[in-house]
């Protein structure tokens, strides 16, 4: 099945309540599929199509906010649209998971796949200090697993998750087991496992606030101390990775999602010609595995961010090398995907001379 | 045993289709399989093209510089994959349509007038599954029965009586290819 199909399958088996969304090339599949297998009659999953990108973030908000496992997809433009969403969400501490398979850019772009939107996704397109947690699937098995993973994570520390895939997982066809059927929670279990959540209040309890704006900036101070604290914990303990003949590598390749399935072939290819090539793929971008990065730095001669865009996990990677090891970005853009080979004379032209 | 594949043609050809039947029927024999199109505005006249591995192994990069085997279906798709057959490999191709045959010497080329035979079999539509029975006459990926089976999963409620037909377009497919 395809990358896009196995996300919808994914949310219906992992209790997601709602997909909130509105069509946009190359992830459209994620709402047709939703819409054939009609979940509203089993699970009792709501799918809707939203007037826009805002709208479904919004809706987001409001269902994140009663406790609710809530999802949108989108691809690039629909999420640069969603931004402010996102701050939103992360200001008022509510859990949701946005889905974008990313395509080329800036604007409209192209509909061909990128990994453009690195910056977006890990940076923040929305306002004010906050972060999402940024799942890259680089197989259609990790777009199906990485939907409860997502939510799990977004619940466990109440802020947004995304998971950043692309064109190229979105649209490719591959073997996928799906998860296990788990129940939509019902609403005891939301009031039970989410207590800050607007699920009605009652007697025993203070009104619960769902908000982002604070007027006192000594209780927003307060607020955004606490936000901090939370990403710093999220940065100690949920990162994620996967090395691939690290071991004895002389130089490095560092790629996420679809990049790092061609710098796979890429690998082989080298180490054939005797050069001993490793491969580390970020699976959580943002928090960013730069301790790992780090001590690698030290035992490669040279490391080679290959990315599908112009440069941006290249600059993580250095914070991460301090100049420990020469660092080169390869990468192309306007919709193209670079072959393994390119990427083999890539490395050999930038770290080997 | 690792194939990489592409197929090429024109839009409404039923490229990718073929693609999906293949890598299905791969899938049914327990092989690893990617299908990888090439999306895009695609409409029936335009061009499309769909790379399909099989193999025994995990499947690293979905995208190639170079193939095992071309499956190629007009003009314009065989002069941009001929050079991106690796020597020693395979292409096959409907020399309906083609006006500069392929020129290659390091790679094995067939030949299979499937346009001509869909026409004679009275089932235009059955194109792509003698292409496919051409290909698995020269590389038995998958055995025929398991593409058959990968019909039945596939085709929707409403095309499963067309089964029969598609297995003759196969079998049809593995006795006229020719190199």
């Amino acid at each position: 099945m395809k990358g896009n199909e196995a996300i919808a399958h994914a949310a219906i088996r992992c209790g997601c309540d709602g997909y909130f969304g509105y069509p946009i090339t190359p992830q459209s599949e994620i709402l047709e599929t939703l819409a054939a297998e009609k979940p509203w009659e089993t699970t009792g999953m709501v799918v809707l199509q939203a007037e826009s990108e805002v709208a479904s973030i919004n809706m987001l908000y409001g269902g994140g906010g009663a406790g609710k496992r809530v999802m949108t997809s989108s691809s690039s433009p629909g999420v640069a649209l969603m931004q402010e969403g996102f701050a939103y969400m992360a200001g008022a501490e509510i859990p949701g998971l946005i889905v974008n398979v990313q395509r080329g850019g800036p604007g409209l772009g192209t509909i061909q796949p990128s990994q453009g939107d690195y910056f977006q996704a890990t940076r923040g397109g929305g306002n004010g200090d906050y972060n999402v947690i940024v799942l890259a699937p680089a197989s259609v098995q990790e777009m199906a697993d990485f939907v409860d993973l997502a939510f799990e994570l977004s619940f466990k520390w109440r802020t947004p998750a995304m998971i950043l895939s692309d064109g190229v997982i979105g649209q490719m066809m591959e073997k996928v087991v799906l998860p296990p059927f788990k129940p939509r929670r019902t609403d005891e279990e939301v009031i039970r496992q989410c207590p800050w959540a607007s699920t009605g209040k009652t007697a025993d309890r203070k009104r619960n606030i769902i908000t982002s704006l604070e007027l006192d900036p000594r209780v927003m101070e307060k607020h955004n101390l606490h936000l901090q604290e939370k990403y710093a914990q999220i940065r100690e303990t949920e990162v994620r990775y996967e090395e691939k003949l690290t071991e004895d590598a002389e130089y490095l390749i560092v790629a996420f999602g679809s990049a790092a399935r061609i710098a796979q072939k890429t690998i082989s290819e080298l180490r054939a010609q005797g050069i001993r090539v490793g491969l580390l793929r970020p699976i959580t971008l943002w928090p960013f595995p730069y301790k790992r990065i780090t001590e690698l730095a030290a035992q490669v001669k040279g490391i080679l961010s290959f990315e599908i865009n112009a440069g941006q996990m290249v600059q993580d990677i250095r914070i991460a090398v301090e100049g420990r090891t020469p660092v080169a970005h390869y990468g192309k853009m306007g919709g193209i995907v670079p072959t393994p080979e390119e990427v083999a004379t890539a490395l050999t032209e930038k770290l080997l001379k | 045993m690792t194939q990489e594949i592409i197929i090429a043609g024109f839009g409404g050809q039923g490229v990718l289709s073929m693609g999906k039947i293949l890598a299905y029927s791969a899938l049914m024999e327990g092989k690893e399989v990617s299908w990888m199109p090439a999306y895009g505005p695609e409409q029936r006249g335009g061009t499309a093209n769909v790379t399909v591995i099989v193999s025994d192994e995990p499947i690293s990069s979905p995208i190639l510089s170079t193939y095992d085997t071309a499956v190629i279906l007009n003009q314009p798709s065989l002069e941009r994959f001929e050079p991106l057959i690796k020597p020693g490999g395979t292409l096959i191709y409907d020399g309906y349509g083609i006006s500069i045959p392929p020129h290659r010497t390091d790679i094995n080329i067939y030949q299979i007038s499937a346009m001509d035979a869909a026409a004679e079999m009275g089932n235009p539509k059955g194109f792509n599954m003698i292409v496919l029975g051409g290909l698995l006459a020269v590389h038995p990926i998958v055995q025929i029965e398991n593409v058959v089976k990968a019909l039945r999963k596939t085709l929707p409620e409403r095309h499963q009586h067309l089964i029969p037909a598609n297995e003759e377009a196969l079998r049809k497919g593995m006795e006229i290819i020719k190199s």
